[in-house]
């Protein structure tokens, strides 16, 4: 399959007071056409940073994208001027954000904030735009759509508020979704249904899927690929089989081991990764998870360890992969 | 009625039950106007809720947001006053006690919220925070006593003594839920309420949580009611398990039996929802995915709750509520499918 997003060398930086915050710090992956890409990682890794920079939302100042090229369709997304960038958000690129009631206008119907969109990208009439509108509702899964139209935000679920935003984000037959945490707000049961909407929706229209969570579980199902983040870099990379099954970075495996699984007996102790992140304005020299790593050798304190190749389209940085995996396949990680 | 049934009957098991919870009932009022109330509507958070809880045991409590589990809980510990029935705590029914009583009793009944950010006051320190229930109920003394017990409870839950002069915001999200957890410690309770504790931290940080509440309740002999929606955490952590939806439970079983036999339709449906982190075990799994949301705890379905979302639903299902029936030892199920 054809590359559809490129990211090369990303970085941005937060200049705050108290230093300067690497949220994102030289990131690069890409995307195919049609394929759906996780971004994994705890809260403050910079994975929705990652995201944003590649839409341009990111607030300047403090924040700002210091290097790198963002090249969508081979051009660089970076080096548009505001008025192209503006054809492109919401238009090729949707997006839907985690919490569903602070990003839809509380003031507006439902039929006005999806019909802004068609208005705006694709030149339609009102007319044409609302019976659009209607079909979309209808096709992620809201019973009624036409009467809803009138609706106001405060009057769907959770749920149905991010079937919405799916809705708006797809709205015009985008080539790539961004889904920034799009069910952490969300039970268990809705989660379900949202997921298989949205995967059902890019596979009709063809677009590919950047889904962005700190939960592994929720994207098992759906993740062709898997990048995973620590502290602003990308540590492993892989197929979703890869990740999960074959992990070689002790943060990946530390992820697998602290949750407990519905499919296997229950174990005696949870084996969590000990400490917390770190702080990401003094980074500590060497590899930024050294701290919390129970396979730590005096090497990780010199010098941060760069992504290898593992296998085919698997990559990892740790200078102890080997011995990471062995443990994994051993059950002997502590 | 069964469930009273249920409650006696299990009295005689043998066990000692710390907590008997019967009939429980907690309807808020919705008032409107604007000078002079009128109460138009009733919202049954919970309705006729029996359970009970053994001396040092675990019992999870799941269900979606607004099921009623958070509402059950604060019943139990009386920070509502329920609409009805009754909530016994070591052969005390607490329904009838009056203020200074209650809070008497709360010395042994501690609670540890969701939110580490919302539940600690930013401008209290730690050691106050943790230390403040040892001033309330008048346990220590001294304030030399008082920065000794401090520095131990702290020490107990993982953190360090001099941590005590630091302000919440320093924190991480998992110290602020250790500080939480250090401060229902504090008096030396029975029983503790944990309400969603871990669902607002990072998956690295639950795991260590979880641990320290297991560890805790073997050191101090502790009872737990452990409420969550997370139903692989439930797993882990409780020894018996009670599915809420809208207000009702729908079933309460050991949790080896839950879990390796569910027989409410409901159970079944959140048990398969939960995503388990293998793409090749995921793959092969049958899903069943309910459809539409949960109805809205002002109007409930008639008869039965879930008929609206049931995949087995049968005209019967509209009329009666079903009762809690026991179709197998210890494993209760409100269902008439079953």
């Amino acid at each position: 399959m054809p590359t559809l997003l490129e990211v090369k060398g990303l970085s941005t930086y937060f200049f705050t007071p108290e230093g300067v915050v690497k949220a994102v710090d030289d990131v690069s992956y890409d995307v195919l056409e049609g394929e759906t890409l996780a971004i994994v990682g705890e809260s403050g890794c910079g994975k929705s940073v990652g995201a944003l920079s590649i839409m341009r939302l990111i607030a300047s100042p403090p924040g700002r994208t210091v290097h790198g090229e963002v090249l969508f369709d081979g051009v660089d997304l970076l080096k548009l001027d505001d008025e192209e960038m503006r054809k492109i958000r919401g238009n090729r690129i949707g997006m839907v954000f985690q919490e569903p009631m602070t990003s839809l206008n509380p003031v507006l119907t439902i039929g006005r904030q999806l019909t802004e969109t068609l208005e705006l990208h694709q030149h339609m009439n009102k007319q044409a735009a609302l019976r659009r509108a209607a079909e979309l509702l209808g096709l992620v899964g809201v019973p009624d759509a036409e009467r809803r139209l009138g609706d106001y935000p405060h009057q769907f679920s959770g749920g149905m508020r991010q079937r919405v935003m799916i809705a708006m984000a797809m709205s015009c037959g985008p080539r790539l979704l961004i889904a920034d945490e799009p069910t952490t707000a969300l039970d268990v049961t809705i989660q379900a249904q949202v997921l298989e909407v949205m995967r059902r929706i890019s596979d009709e229209l063809g677009a590919a899927i950047i889904v962005i969570t700190h939960n592994l579980g929720v994207v098992a199902r759906y993740a062709n690929r898997v990048n995973v983040m620590y502290a602003g870099r990308i540590i492993e990379r892989g197929s979703a089989r890869d990740i999960y099954r074959n992990p070689h970075h002790p943060y990946t495996l530390g992820l697998l081991k602290s949750v407990p699984r519905l499919d296997q007996p229950k174990k005696e102790k949870l084996a969590p990764i000990e400490g917390f992140p770190p702080d990401l304005i003094n980074l500590p020299v060497g590899c930024s998870f050294r701290a919390r790593c129970k396979f730590a050798i005096e090497r990780c304190a010199q010098e941060a360890p760069q992504l290898v190749s593992i296998g085919e389209g698997h990559t990892a940085a740790c200078f102890r992969a080997k011995e990471v995996n062995a443990a994994y396949h051993a059950g002997t990680e502590g | 009625m069964t469930q009273t049934q249920q409650a006696t009957q299990t009295k005689q098991d043998g066990d000692s039950h710390l907590i008997d919870v019967t009939n429980l009932k907690m309807y808020f009022p919705v008032m409107q106007g604007v000078v002079i109330q009128k109460r138009v509507a009733e919202v049954k958070a919970v309705d006729d809720v029996s359970f009970f809880i053994r001396k040092g045991e675990t019992l999870g409590l799941v269900g979606e947001s607004g099921c009623g589990k958070t509402t059950t809980g604060r019943c139990v510990l009386q920070l509502y006053k329920p609409t009805a029935g009754s909530v016994v705590f070591d052969g005390q029914e607490l329904t009838k006690m009056n203020g200074p009583q209650i809070r008497a009793m709360r010395r042994r009944m501690q609670i540890i919220f969701q939110d580490p950010y919302s539940s600690l006051n930013p401008r209290m320190t730690c050691g106050n925070i943790v230390g403040e229930p040892l001033v309330v109920h008048k346990l220590v003394k001294s304030k030399q006593e008082f920065r000794e017990r401090v520095s131990d409870l702290l020490i107990t839950v993982g953190l360090n003594p001099y941590m005590a002069d630091r302000y919440p915001h320093e924190f991480s999200g998992g110290q602020r839920q250790r500080i939480g957890v250090a401060r229902a410690l504090a008096t030396h309770p029975d029983f503790i309420m944990a309400d969603e504790p871990v669902s607002a931290l990072d998956v690295s940080i639950q795991a260590q949580i979880i641990n320290l509440l297991e560890e805790l309740q073997e050191q101090f002999g502790l009872t737990y009611l452990f409420i969550a929606h997370d139903l692989s955490v439930v797993r882990h952590i409780s020894d018996r398990v009670a599915v809420m939806y809208l207000g009702h439970i729908m079933e309460i079983a050991d949790r080896v039996e839950l879990y390796a036999n569910p027989l409410h339709p409901y159970t079944k449906a959140l048990l398969s929802a939960v995503p388990i982190p293998d793409p090749v075990v995921e793959s092969q799994r049958e899903r069943l995915i309910l459809t539409g949301d949960v109805p809205s705890p002002l109007r409930p379905p008639s008869g039965c709750v879930f008929h609206t979302r049931c995949p087995i639903m049968i005209e019967e299902c509209r009329g009666a509520v079903p009762p809690l029936r026991e179709v197998a030892p210890n494993h209760w199920v409100a269902c008439v499918r079953v």
